[in-house]
């Protein structure tokens, strides 16, 4: 088992300028760990930090995509796999972050804990690349290769859950967040309407 | 030119007028042979096959940030199922989500809130109080009103829906 501010703090220092789609509990201890602009937050609803990420993916090709999701996140679309495989964007990158708990919500656990293989869901979408950590040696010895790889690329973060990290939902959805980030891709961007 | 049933190629023009080649979609029999399919073979437009209508509100918005006009397709009932997603993203945080619904069910001789069926009835009444624009689509002319809403949509960062109400062909 891994700490999720361990796993962090790998990918931080790995991140260069890619674009990062952290989703409610996860989103609160990144931005923490890494307050970049590129940081993208806003992802409005449960479940849809993954499809934010795809549509990010799809418009800015040239950019990497780093998602940060939750398990039970992705509980709620996990459709979202079956759709980004589809898609299949080359720069995406899908850490789910697996502690079986609905952390932010009283920590109650999720359904199936310990027996839904969310690595074996990516692997039957159809993700091109699909690994799953239980130790931070191996994840960071390996993350570089990850964020190398032609996506979609999925990684099974198992974690253990940990203190709560300061819920602050008004920075979550505050509009500064979002022209934030709309500010910092602006050089990323090509080509006009459509 | 008599005012007749759009064509689906009436309404996929008037979606490239406004600048959209991102189309987010599931499929609904009332736009299936006369948009969705079509769509499916234009080179200038890039389809996301969706599986719930909510990811493709979300894929719409990420898309707005990148300087790139998108329509969610999807019939009424994804709609009812992505109302949060709606709520949260549209509304909330005042994004750009294009939606042309179709409302299966409706009877082609009478408007939308006088239907016989309560999943078409209800539609307007929810968009309304969710004060979310909406404008009805069921005869050529009112075509017209597309590509302007689109562009007002995005202009004013705001959702709007367009509810087509008749079995649209090619």
């Amino acid at each position: 088992m891994m700490r999720r501010d361990e796993c962090f703090r790998r990918i931080a220092e790995h991140r260069s300028d890619a674009i990062v789609v952290a989703a409610y509990t996860s989103a609160f201890e990144w931005v923490a760990i890494d307050p970049s602009p590129l940081n993208f937050v806003s992802v409005g609803a449960m479940g849809q930090a993954s499809s934010h990420a795809l549509g990010l993916a799809i418009g800015l090709p040239g950019q990497k995509i780093v998602v940060l999701d939750g398990d039970g996140s992705l509980l709620m679309n996990l459709g979202s796999l079956v759709t980004i495989a589809e898609a299949a964007p080359e720069n995406l990158v899908h850490f789910v972050v697996e502690n079986g708990t609905y952390e932010a919500n009283g920590g109650h656990p999720i359904p199936g804990r310990g027996r839904v293989d969310f690595a074996g869901f990516a692997r039957d979408a159809g993700y091109r690349e699909v690994h799953s950590f239980d130790g931070l040696n191996r994840f960071a010895a390996m993350l570089p290769e990850l964020l190398a790889a032609r996506g979609p690329v999925f990684g099974c973060l198992k974690v253990e859950p940990g203190p709560p990290p300061e819920y602050d939902y008004e920075m979550l959805h505050s509009p500064r967040m979002r022209e934030t980030f709309r500010e910092a891709i602006r050089p990323f961007l090509r080509g006009g309407a459509g | 030119m008599d005012d007749h049933t759009p064509l689906g190629s009436e309404i996929i023009d008037a979606i490239k007028a406004a600048g959209v080649r991102h189309v987010a979609a599931l499929p609904d029999i009332v736009t299936s042979a006369g948009i969705l399919r079509p769509l499916a073979q234009d080179p200038d437009i890039r389809l996301i096959r969706l599986c719930k209508e909510d990811e493709g509100v979300s894929i719409c918005a990420a898309l707005s940030y990148c300087g790139k006009r998108a329509v969610l397709l999807m019939q009424q009932t994804g709609l009812m199922d992505s109302l949060n997603a709606i709520r949260a993203v549209g509304m909330d945080y005042g994004l750009p989500i294009c939606m042309v619904v179709g409302l299966l069910g409706k009877e082609p001789d009478r408007p939308a809130a006088e239907s016989e069926n309560y999943g078409v009835r209800i539609i307007e009444p929810v968009l309304d109080a969710m004060g979310i624009d909406r404008f009805g689509i069921e005869t050529s002319s009112d075509v017209a009103g597309l590509a302007p809403a689109i562009d007002r949509a995005y202009a004013e960062s705001r959702p709007v829906v367009a509810l087509i109400g008749r079995r649209i062909e090619r």
